[in-house]
């Protein structure tokens, strides 16, 4: 078991013929994901050769996502599509209805990620969006969607869910001799798709999941209300972390989402709230690590 | 700044008092010349307090006009200079009123509010009178049409002839909220004159950066003169740079690592006097020997640093290519007259972290003693920066 992705994962990629969509699919082949195909309508009908990265990868580009479902019985798509043609592209993929879609993209205006947002609601809420702006998904030994080192670490008990790309990279390194059993990188835009608390309510019953990392930064209040749902619905251990104690107010912090506002949105206030939920919070990385290899231990 | 808000305000219709941004007192003299009777004269910085700290004047003929922008111009109101002052009409206000659009990240949609009792900073109505704001969600499809604006109205309390003002005034600040991609329009206070006309007095615009790409208008709002100099020149060069006042220099790779390198390295500090963090530098995945030159190089010139630490985790990029980027950079900087004098810590970690480490041991070994350190740890590596920032 894992959360969100497993081995029987088919997963498109939208934007395949692009200079990042090819790249990564090159690496989600090699970790051994079942990519099954392309969309690009321009490019629709063309054969790409990925036969250097898995033996039997040759994909079709189709022209749309309702097509590649169709021909290839795909279940997942990961969006590598410019941020201007990003909203049309995750409509298309929720009206395909595909059931999960992961959107690597940064830099989309935030009022198109409001849009497909309510446009996925009003639809029934059948597509899980991961993104945007995030590394995705990855459950390591059994598939990859998106662009999360599939070489850091193996499969194992922990279950991350992080709002940044290179902290979780840098948690699973240091956890590596654990392993994990899904990573989810759910972006650090103001608007995302899933959240904390669909991870942790997805790890909680995961039972190969034992014990879950959260790792969270300045802005908004996800983390507080992250906390709230541990300390009702979570019997798994959880350690934490938070970034962006030292940030100044009113600046933003690379994530369009890390700013700290007047008084909300503070490191220092999700740290309370988590903690106040039982979770241990580390003060840096390598401690939150630490934190989590006790608890490891004792389980 | 107000101004910009109020040129958003008028560009989709919404009632303003006549007006216009100056950037000296003979303008400012022309501007009241043309309105006629009195006018007020206000200072045009991003921070609040403007009235307190005297940056807010009424003026009763040109003459007064052109003597209170010179007064205000060139002051300064919590370290903002003022470069701009705005000269509108001077309005009599018999009721203030609240209303904004924004964007509700808790909720993934948009928040309308409302209040009749406006004047007072937000913050402090919604804690000390919650009741008295209404917070209406507004779907980001459906958004706000005639029906929409009458139930936030309705929900703040409006009446009357007023309340018919304000749904007209709500559909054109919606319109400036969707069409100019905002994530804040508020207009704070919107006012009802003597004579019964509802207008924005004054009001804040926060645009979305992330969709510059179809507002290449919205650069000209941008506030080259009052932004810091180095966040300027990083952002000539496309970097994600943020001054803060310290001694140790950072350069990462990922927004939530660069983040969490600050933070370690505040932490570390403590043991040395307080030493802190000098800057936020995300040089992104790739980190590029090009990306790297072009940040040591603003780095370097932060007279506040004593030291640099280079935090990278390769995770898609190899550690060997980001040493290459290292030793790359400083050929660079040479090549442009900048000698590297401060002292590098870098922790390389990660994808192919043997190799990189070996590459750079090679080349720190033909650098100056003690230039260029390694360390295998990021505590360790930001305990070590902070150390040698505290010694210089």
């Amino acid at each position: 078991m894992a959360i969100f992705l497993d081995e029987n994962s088919r997963i498109i990629v939208q934007g395949i013929t692009g200079a990042e969509g090819t790249k990564h699919t090159q690496r989600m082949l090699k970790a051994g994901a079942k990519i099954v195909g392309g969309v690009n309508a321009r490019k629709a009908g063309q054969e790409l050769d990925f036969t250097e990265f898995s033996p039997e990868a040759v994909l079709t580009v189709y022209g749309t996502v309702t097509e590649a479902m169709d021909k290839t019985g795909a279940n997942v798509s990961v969006a590598f599509v410019p941020p201007k043609f990003t909203k049309d592209a995750v409509i298309e993929a929720v009206d395909a209805g595909i059931e999960l879609l992961v959107v690597i993209t940064e830099g989309i205006p935030v009022h198109d990620t409001a849009e497909f947002w309510a446009y996925a609601q009003s639809k029934g809420n059948k597509t899980r969006i991961v993104g945007p702006n995030c590394p995705g998904v990855i459950s390591p030994g059994r598939s990859n969607a998106g662009i999360i080192p599939a070489d850091i670490t193996g499969a194992g008990p922990i279950g991350l869910v992080s709002k940044s790309g290179t902290l979780t990279y840098q948690m699973m390194y240091e956890l590596r001799d654990i392993g994990f059993s899904t990573a989810v990188g759910i972006g650090g835009d103001p608007v995302i798709g899933t959240t904390h608390i669909d991870a942790l309510e997805a790890f909680e019953a995961d039972p190969e999941t034992k014990a879950i990392v959260m790792i969270g930064e300045i802005g908004g209040d996800a983390e507080e209300r992250a906390a709230a749902y541990i300390k009702e619905h979570v019997t798994k251990p959880v350690v934490g972390y938070v970034a962006g104690f030292t940030a100044p107010e009113g600046k933003t912090m690379g994530h369009a989402g890390a700013i700290v506002s007047g008084s909300s949105g503070t490191a220092q206030a999700k740290k309370e709230a988590l903690e106040a939920a039982g979770v241990a919070v580390g003060k840096t990385p390598s401690e939150t690590a630490r934190l989590m290899r006790e608890i490891y231990q004792k389980l | 700044m107000e101004y910009q808000a109020k040129e958003l305000f008028a560009k989709h219709e919404v009632p303003v008092l006549p007006g216009s941004v100056v950037e000296t007192a003979e303008d400012a003299r022309a501007v009241a010349a043309e309105i006629g009777g009195q006018v007020v004269v206000k200072a045009q910085v991003k921070t609040g307090g403007r009235g307190k700290a005297g940056g807010v004047k009424l003026a009763e003929t040109p003459d007064e006009a052109t003597e209170k922008a010179g007064a205000i111009l060139g002051m300064d109101i919590k370290g903002h200079t003022v470069h701009r002052v705005l000269v509108t009409q001077a309005s009599d206000i018999d009721q203030e009123y609240y209303v904004s659009f924004l964007l509700d990240r808790a909720n993934r949609t948009y928040l309308a509010m409302a209040s009749v009792e406006g004047g007072m900073e937000i913050e402090q109505l919604a804690v000390e009178r919650p009741d008295a704001l209404a917070r209406i969600p507004v779907d980001a499809i459906a958004g706000v049409d005639a029906a929409k604006a009458a139930e936030i109205a309705d929900a703040a309390g409006f009446t009357g002839d007023v309340r018919d003002q304000v749904i007209v005034v709500l559909q054109k600040l919606w319109r400036v909220f969707t069409s100019e991609d905002a994530t804040l329009v508020e207009v704070n206070p919107l006012v009802k004159t003597p004579d019964g006309k509802v207008v924005a007095l004054d009001g804040k615009v926060s645009l979305d950066e992330n969709a510059a790409f179809r507002h290449p208008e919205h650069a000209e709002f941008e506030d080259k003169a009052a932004a810091d100099p180095l966040e300027a020149r990083a952002k000539e060069k496309d970097l994600n740079y943020v001054k803060l006042s310290g001694e140790v220099g950072i350069i990462g790779n990922g927004a939530g690592l660069v983040m969490s390198t600050l933070d370690v390295v505040a932490y570390a500090g403590e043991e040395f006097g307080g030493v802190k963090p000098a800057n936020f530098l995300d040089i992104g995945g790739g980190a590029s020997a090009e990306v790297m030159a072009n940040g040591l190089e603003i780095i370097l010139s932060d007279d506040e640093v004593k030291a640099v630490f280079v935090n990278v985790f390769g995770g898609i990029t190899a550690c060997d290519a980001v040493a290459n980027g290292i030793v790359h950079a400083f050929g660079l900087l040479e090549g442009r007259g900048d000698q590297v004098t401060k002292p590098l810590v870098v922790r390389l970690d990660g994808n192919n972290a043997v190799e990189g480490r070996r590459i750079l041991s090679e080349f720190a070994a033909t650098a100056p003693a003690g230039l260029i350190e390694q360390v295998d740890t990021m505590d360790g590596a930001a305990r070590r920066a902070a150390e040698l920032a505290a010694a210089k």
